[in-house]
């Protein structure tokens, strides 16, 4: 453990929102898996490209559009380094939500056919359920679904049994939203890759959390969101493997994605740009290439080694705690701790925790499906993020001792 | 047992104005939540056979049930609600302070977002908590809009 190397005050000072108080209290935010905060770099970032720089890309008609266009496409291969791909095949989106509707329409609705399975689990976003849903509905295809361990691990033997030539699309959490349960992608990715399936991992739990390589996963498709990663809301990225992007129909048609245009028809512009209609989120991918910028420059093996450390307090103190039951207990999580007091509902504990000035998420975490399979209304979740300190894991429970006199 | 909603005299024995002034006594968060849970645990709850899907307010993290009995003769109407968590519904034994055993007309013109804001409880009714208790007053002001018409 590393952990001790890591200066979280000066850290902590980087992220100007979480020196606040909230209901009167010190903020403790553990909402980190719905968004993270942003460090000064970013919000610099964002700034400077208003203040500076704002400009139309692609247009190279004067000065500032070239520097704004060379900011936005430096963004590009920041990503593209981040991921271990190539320019051509990262691209911009809304979000992971945006980048899975893609590859849904541009290739599940293109070549499903009747008969198809989509192969998914159970414990998927309701962003990496619906799209694929409507698709096989729309194609008269089937939805099959990865069920769960006693831990709320995958079932691995159940996921080779409905692994079959009929799979024609896989599509997996890298890490659950809800349980924080890290899933073996890649070696899951290569199974069904040996059956012909085409691939996609959802990476917006994954990504703030550990170095992603998409060579490495062999995985033909990986989505995540900035804001998830230290950057600005509404700025997403899809990797898409070069010859499948080729393949593919354009996702959305006007400006920018087009090569020619007459009334009669249109030709298609080259990658990335096919899928790039209209002026893009060009602040959002300054704002996020700033994040990765700026994570890159941590340590980020002493990051990882301090929200394990984070999450193993929390468990620790969880087991200890009467009346406590921790949602999803498989061996390899990311820092996310899931649970549920005896005799409080989540929506009451959260009410209570923010009171105290704790930010907890609570609900069914956008996994209805999961929680009816766990045959529960939702969850309290605490999800821990690099800034947060051993400190506030303690104040997380001192808070919900409180709770637990008025349940 | 039947359940009998005219059993519930909130909105008669304890009314809005009593609710407001206890509320006004108590300065801490502590007391408040706990006063609120506390009304939410003395009111009865709807049995089970009738937490059905027309009662249903869909909330998007707790749950809400509306269960509506209109008196022509006395053009009263009774009301009854029940939660999945406690403080949503501590916080509809409020609303039910307001306006259980009302007429249409008075359901209809009561000013509750002006209730809430005085008791310092407004945020529990705004739309971006999704609590099912702004869903459950609107849909007791249609169903008095509708009586009143």
């Amino acid at each position: 453990m590393t952990a001790k190397a890591l200066d979280i005050n000066a850290l902590r000072a980087q992220f100007p929102i979480l020196d606040q108080q909230v209901n009167g209290k010190p903020l403790v935010y553990l909402d980190n898996g719905a968004t993270t905060q942003k460090p000064m770099a970013v919000l610099d970032a964002l700034q400077n490209y208003y203040r500076g720089v704002n400009s139309n890309v692609h247009r190279g008609a004067h000065y500032l559009s070239d520097e704004a266009t060379g900011q936005f496409e430096g963004a590009r291969q920041t990503v593209a380094d981040f991921l271990n791909a190539s320019r051509e095949e990262i691209l911009w989106t809304k979000g992971t939500t945006e980048s899975i509707n893609i590859v849904a329409q541009c290739v599940a609705r293109e070549q499903l056919q009747p008969g198809d399975e989509v192969l998914i689990s159970t414990s998927e976003h309701h962003a990496n359920i619906v799209p694929w849903q409507q698709a096989c509905l729309a194609k008269g295809a089937t939805l099959k679904v990865i069920p769960l361990r006693d831990d709320c691990s995958l079932d691995m033997e159940a996921f080779d049994q409905l692994l079959s030539e009929k799979t024609k699309i896989f599509a997996i959490g890298h890490a659950s939203n809800a349980l924080g349960t890290l899933n073996p992608v890649k070696e899951m990715v290569a199974r069904a890759k040996a059956m012909g399936a085409i691939t996609l991992v959802d990476g917006a739990q994954a990504v703030a959390h550990f170095p992603v390589d998409v060579q490495d996963l062999g995985v033909d498709f990986y989505a995540f969101s900035g804001h998830k990663l230290f950057g600005p809301t509404g700025i997403g990225v899809l990797y898409g493997r070069r010859d499948l992007l080729e393949a593919m129909p354009p996702y959305q048609t006007g400006g920018e994605m087009i090569e020619v245009v007459t009334f009669e028809k249109s030709t298609w512009n080259q990658l990335p740009y096919k899928f790039e209609a209209g002026t893009p989120n060009i602040a959002g991918a300054i704002g996020l290439a700033a994040a990765i910028t700026w994570l890159n420059n941590q340590d980020r093996a002493a990051l990882e080694a301090h929200e394990n450390a984070l999450l193993a307090h929390a468990t620790e103190q969880a087991q200890a705690f009467d009346g406590l039951k921790i949602i999803g207990t498989a061996a390899s999580k990311v820092s996310v701790l899931s649970f549920l007091l005896d005799g409080g509902h989540p929506a009451d504990v959260g009410m209570l925790l923010d009171k105290q000035g704790v930010a907890v998420r609570t609900g069914h975490h956008c996994t209805m499906p999961l929680m009816d399979t766990l045959g529960i209304p939702g969850t309290v979740r605490a999800s821990f993020s690099i800034y947060n300190t051993l400190d506030e894991v303690d104040r997380l429970f001192q808070a919900l001792q409180k709770v637990k006199t008025f349940l | 047992m039947q359940f009998d909603i005219r059993s519930i005299k909130l909105g008669q024995d304890v009314t809005a104005g009593d609710i407001a002034e206890d509320l006004e006594f108590l300065d801490d968060w502590e007391e408040r939540y706990r006063y609120i849970i506390d009304l939410g645990k003395q009111l009865p709850g709807l049995p089970d056979e009738l937490k059905t899907e027309d009662r249903f307010v869909r909330g998007c993290q707790s749950q809400v049930w509306l269960e509506t009995d209109y008196d022509a003769d006395a053009n009263t109407l009774y009301l009854a609600v029940d939660s999945d968590a406690l403080i949503v519904k501590g916080l509809a034994a409020i609303v039910l302070s307001a306006l259980n055993q009302q007429s249409p007309q008075a359901i209809h013109d009561y000013d509750m977002d002006g209730f809430f804001e005085r008791i310092d409880l407004l945020s529990h009714l705004s739309p971006t908590r999704g609590n099912g208790l702004r869903a459950m007053v609107a849909k007791i002001k249609h169903q008095a809009e509708q009586l009143v018409a």
